[in-house]
């Protein structure tokens, strides 16, 4: 019900009824399936839509921050970079406690994207930051007319400034973790849990998490999740963030916050 | 037992009304806190806008000959703007009106100076500049974001202070009314930082 009201505010809306100048942009409601790509108007193919949306979720399982791509026509009037972080924080996407939830809005009609941090992340991919990926990544994709591409280096970049790997144009100083340091770390956590998982293979994973982690390593895995945090909650809990039912977050959005910072541009 | 009724009436309504009032002060304890959030927000976004405004005089200054007066309004706005710091826990309708109103002034300010910044090639080449942009954007977002959060939190509590029976108790344990944010001179219109082109 809630979708075919959707498609046809937006057959509306696409049809030139310009309904309010200054009224709000009303945020679908919390989905069921929650996911990381919502695509209200099939801007992206299916196939490219699946490989966002795969790639987003693995982010998630490895690191547990949460990015949610919505795509939509026309934010009715509403400021994109109000209604960003509003629509997110509605949504609650990311945990509860961690607040690491990134959201990002796409209106297609009005030419403009957001990115909003959630307040466990705005001090990383802060606002000079994210504007400066999406001035210097994300729009050039887009003014060649290619969103996914766009989308896809844009979280690529992401990532990368999530897991304190971007390098800022200029300067940068800050942020500057050791390498050096940072690899005999991550070496010495291989060993650590190489020799731990001799023994019990396979055993505290829930049995059908393994399947969906085919292509990549399981090492690899690890070390994704070792740099992005050191939430405790990543591998032993397959309770709660488990694959189920084709893909989607397994927890779900969790709750989590957004002050209402972020940046954008247009195209 | 006729002679115990009156003591069990009043032992009912002390013990009723003990916990009557307890319930009500504690619901009202809870939302005064949540407002108090609510403003601590508002206020750290306010002074993050305060310090970033620091930096985007500087680097304004520095692009050649960039006109003075609009500088100095900026400047002025933000010195009066921080000199006026509020009170949580007694805040009254006037005072926020009055910070509101400076808050509001340095608004116009700042907008003022960025549009006057789009006569400036060489600052909008400037990839420190853009970054300033998109952080006072980012600000601004965050402050109307904070304001509304902070009107959102002020209605229950408002609703619980003066609806009856509770404003009788509200009166006794000093529960005021809070005012709300009105909105900021200007504020109903999007700042337009985000406005950029890139065509450039």
């Amino acid at each position: 019900m809630q979708k075919i009201k959707l498609t046809l505010l937006f057959i509306l809306l696409s049809f030139g009824f310009n309904l309010s100048v200054f009224g709000q942009f009303d945020v679908p409601k919390k989905p069921k399936f929650q996911t990381s790509v919502y695509d209200y108007v099939n801007l992206l193919h299916s196939l490219q839509k699946d490989n966002l949306e795969r790639k987003l979720i693995k982010y998630s399982d490895t690191t547990a921050t949460q990015i949610v791509v919505a795509i939509i026509n026309t934010t009715n009037g509403e400021n994109i970079g109000l209604l960003a972080p509003r629509w997110a924080h509605e949504w609650g996407v990311g945990q509860e406690k961690e607040d690491n939830g990134v959201f990002i809005l796409l209106a297609k009609k009005d030419r403009k994207i957001w990115i909003s941090p959630g307040y466990g992340v705005e001090h990383k991919l802060t606002a000079g930051i994210t504007g400066e990926l999406i001035r210097n990544i994300i729009i050039p994709e887009f003014k060649k007319g290619n969103y996914y591409s766009g989308l896809d280096k844009g979280s690529d970049a992401i990532f990368k400034v999530l897991n304190g790997e971007y390098q800022v144009s200029r300067k940068s100083k800050e942020n500057d973790f050791p390498a050096g340091l940072f690899l005999i770390f991550i070496i010495i956590f291989i060993i650590i849990i190489i020799s731990l998982s001799k023994g019990k293979r396979g055993g505290g994973k829930g049995g059908n998490r393994g399947k969906r982690t085919n292509g990549t390593s399981i090492l690899d895995a690890i070390i994704l999740s070792n740099m992005g945090r050191s939430s405790s909650s990543g591998w032993g809990s397959s309770s709660g963030r488990g694959w189920s039912s084709g893909g989607g977050f397994g927890g779900g959005f969790g709750g989590g916050g957004f002050s209402g910072g972020g940046a954008g541009g247009s195209w | 037992m006729k002679k115990f009724l009156p003591w069990i009436i009043i032992g009912i309504l002390v013990v009723g009304s003990y916990s009557w009032t307890k319930g009500f002060n504690n619901t009202a304890v809870k939302l005064d806190e949540a407002v108090k959030e609510g403003w601590g927000n508002v206020q750290t976004s306010y002074q993050r806008r305060n310090d970033l405004i620091g930096n985007l005089v500087n680097t304004v200054k520095s692009a050649a000959n960039f006109e003075k007066s609009t500088l100095e309004a900026v400047i002025n706005a933000r010195a009066k703007a921080t000199s006026i710091t509020i009170d949580p826990s007694k805040v009254t309708t006037e005072q926020l009106a009055q910070y509101n109103q400076v808050q509001g002034g340095l608004s116009g300010a700042l907008k003022s100076l960025l549009v006057t910044v789009e006569r400036y090639p060489e600052l909008k080449a400037n990839q420190n500049f853009l970054k300033l942009q998109d952080e006072l954007t980012s600000t601004e977002n965050t402050i109307q974001t904070a304001r509304t959060r902070f009107n959102e939190s002020v209605r229950p509590y408002n609703n619980h202070v003066r609806q009856f029976p509770g404003n009788i108790l509200a009166g006794i344990l000093n529960f005021d009314e809070k005012p709300y944010f009105d909105a900021e001179s200007g504020a109903d219109k999007p700042v337009e930082v985000e406005e950029m082109n890139f065509n450039n």
